[in-house]
């Protein structure tokens, strides 16, 4: 069954965020409970401070949709220092120039690549053309790339398109797949376990081992999905399997 | 160089060093061993520094084989009955094959993985720093998969250096101890049933995640949060109230509530814990964790020098004796155990 999706509504933003330990060597540094396009901008401010200027004792950040996580040597720093230092960090005003790419990925939707396209339009009331329409609309920011290698989640969804999770999880779905999970849109890259909404399928790689760079997109890297027809699909599918990128760089 | 032949293997069983770190953002899963000091007594056994890739053994046997040059070895970890042809080895002991002559290792007794290391290491091609396997992202050296029977290792032919030997130290039946958070105040009063519970871990359990069997974890605001990152140890708990406490082949990001995390110092006991065997767990602080970390880092550093001359080593002979080697049955392990592909409830 297919059920209109719902934001999870808690209160919102944190402000300063909020410091929480995920064990004794990460610090997740949340800005607020949900997704929220001004918290994720924090996200990516407070991972490129650290970035440029790093604090010792970090081994490596994960943005998220609205928290960062700082992994960290508790032999190097402790807790409440770093939790310091984070928080004097955060309070700096986000500049907002933060620099990214712009992408233009093209998708196959519907059909053997995207087999809930059709679902998914009649539970929105929707064309199958109108649900492509809506969804190669807008301008999407990778707000995070989590769970396997190159799984980009994207903030900017039409919020005419949301809809809650499959009741039960695929265990496989094909690599490319694009899919919409909750409020959530994202481009997955490798097969694997899915409960999200499968609208079509890109033949970028987003993560691909013996090609320069292994990892295409960037957290905060914007983004304009495109449609187009199978046999493209598989032209460009050939392609990509050679090492070709595929996806256009667009000046942003 | 000598070659290390894969004779007969069962599931589970892969190359594992101390993971690939740094690529989290971009979705790379750690992986690594399950059981850091078991990994760093191996090699500290073999010769070798702390995290050298070895073999990481799950809960059924294996035999190897060594050919064309000498192999030393060292196997550290869940006990199990370990054999070079009719010569008894002990655990934490190292020993060197002679070509031809085949190590048969039993299945685990007590814990679940133990560690092959060899010495001067496993040749590989490194990527992310790391030999180890992760086969859903093709990584992994020299094979990007748990091994098969018929693979071959290619090994430096062992040294002249003597044998040398480590006290086997018994699993402590002590709480797993846990750092709260980060989303604990999304489970109000369900916070004190997690810590008052009595624990098992279930038999469909692998290296992404142990699933936990014991009191249902209510949700106070529902159980999907935002995805955000994972660290290993993270107890995350899905809408059915069971907990998955994440391992290093997790997702980097997850969309279930964290009610608390396992600490560092103790995610290798946590991992060597049988399915089926009762536990709990512990709060502690983020203070009383680091002082745990710095402590196990100053164990892991002092392997090599608490080792002995197996020549000046004593062990209990009658124990041996009633060593359990190959061909055993494999207790308390169902079959289809270690070996599941993904879990439903691993998801984006």
């Amino acid at each position: 069954m297919l059920q209109k999706g719902s934001q999870t509504g808690m209160a919102a933003e944190f402000l300063p965020p909020r410091i929480l330990p995920s064990g004794d060597a990460a610090i997740t540094v949340e800005f607020s409970r949900r997704i929220d396009d001004d918290a994720n901008r924090r996200v990516l401010a407070l991972d490129r401070r650290l970035k440029a200027a790093p604090i010792a004792g970090i081994t490596e950040t994960v943005p998220t949709y609205r928290s960062l996580l700082v992994h960290y040597d508790p032999l190097q720093i402790d807790f409440d220092s770093l939790a310091s230092r984070l928080i004097a960090l955060a309070a700096q005003p986000v500049t907002d120039a933060i620099a990214s790419k712009h992408w233009r990925i093209p998708v196959a939707y519907g059909g053997e690549h995207g087999i809930d396209l059709d679902d998914v339009a009649k539970t929105l009331n929707l064309t199958p053309d109108a649900l492509i329409a809506r969804h190669t609309a807008p301008v999407y920011r990778v707000a995070m790339i989590g769970f396997t290698p190159g799984w980009s989640y994207l903030s900017g969804l039409d919020p005419a398109l949301e809809l809650s999770r499959r009741q039960e999880p695929r265990l496989r779905t094909p690599p490319g797949t694009i899919s919409i999970g909750g409020v959530q849109t994202g481009i997955q890259c490798i097969a694997g376990p899915s409960g999200w909404h499968l609208l079509g399928r890109t033949p970028v790689r987003t993560y691909q081992l013996q090609r320069d760079p292994v990892f295409l997109l960037e957290p905060g890297d914007t983004l304009n999905l495109y449609a187009i027809d199978a046999k493209t699909f598989a032209e460009m599918d050939r392609a990509a399997e050679h090492g070709e990128i595929v996806a256009e760089l667009a000046a942003s | 160089m000598s070659r290390l032949i894969v004779t007969n293997i069962g599931p589970a069983t892969s190359v594992q060093d101390a993971g690939r770190f740094g690529a989290q953002r971009y979705g790379l899963t750690p992986s690594g061993a399950m059981d850091r000091l078991a990994l760093a007594t191996a090699n500290a056994l073999a010769g070798n520094p702390q995290f050298t890739a070895a073999i990481e053994l799950g809960p059924f046997g294996a035999t190897f084989t060594a050919q064309d040059g000498p192999i030393r070895i060292a196997v550290a970890g869940a006990s199990r009955g370990i054999k070079i042809d009719d010569r008894v080895l002990p655990l934490n002991q190292s020993a060197t094959l002679m070509p031809g002559e085949r190590l048969v290792l039993g299945a685990a007794r007590e814990g679940v993985f133990s560690y092959l290391a060899i010495e001067g290491g496993i040749q590989g091609e490194a990527a992310f720093g790391s030999l180890s396997v992760n086969a859903r992202a093709g990584l992994g050296s020299p094979v990007p998969r748990p091994l098969q029977s018929g693979d071959h290792l290619d090994v430096r032919a062992a040294s002249e250096r003597t044998e040398h030997a480590l006290p086997v130290l018994p699993l402590s039946p002590d709480p797993i101890r846990v750092v709260l958070g980060p989303q604990d105040d999304e489970f109000g009063d369900a916070v004190k049933t997690f810590l008052d519970g009595t624990w098992t871990i279930s038999a469909t359990s692998d290296r992404m995640g142990y699933r936990l069997e014991g009191p249902v974890i209510r949700h106070q605001h529902g159980h999907n949060i935002v995805s955000d990152g994972t660290v290993n140890g993270s107890i995350q708990v899905p809408g059915n109230g069971q907990p998955i406490v994440l391992m290093p082949d997790r997702g980097t990001t997850g969309g279930y509530p964290k009610i608390a995390t396992v600490i560092g110092a103790d995610f290798g006991r946590f991992a060597q814990m049988p399915p089926g065997r009762p536990f709990r767990f512990q709060a502690v602080s983020v203070a009383e964790a680091r002082r745990a970390a710095i402590t196990f880092a100053a164990l892991l550093h002092d392997l090599p020098a608490r080792m002995a001359d197996v020549a000046h080593f004593e062990f209990n002979v009658a124990a041996l004796q009633n060593a359990n080697v190959a061909g055993s049955a494999v207790n308390a392990v169902d079959a289809r155990t270690w070996q599941s592909e993904l879990q439903q409830d691993q998801q984006p």
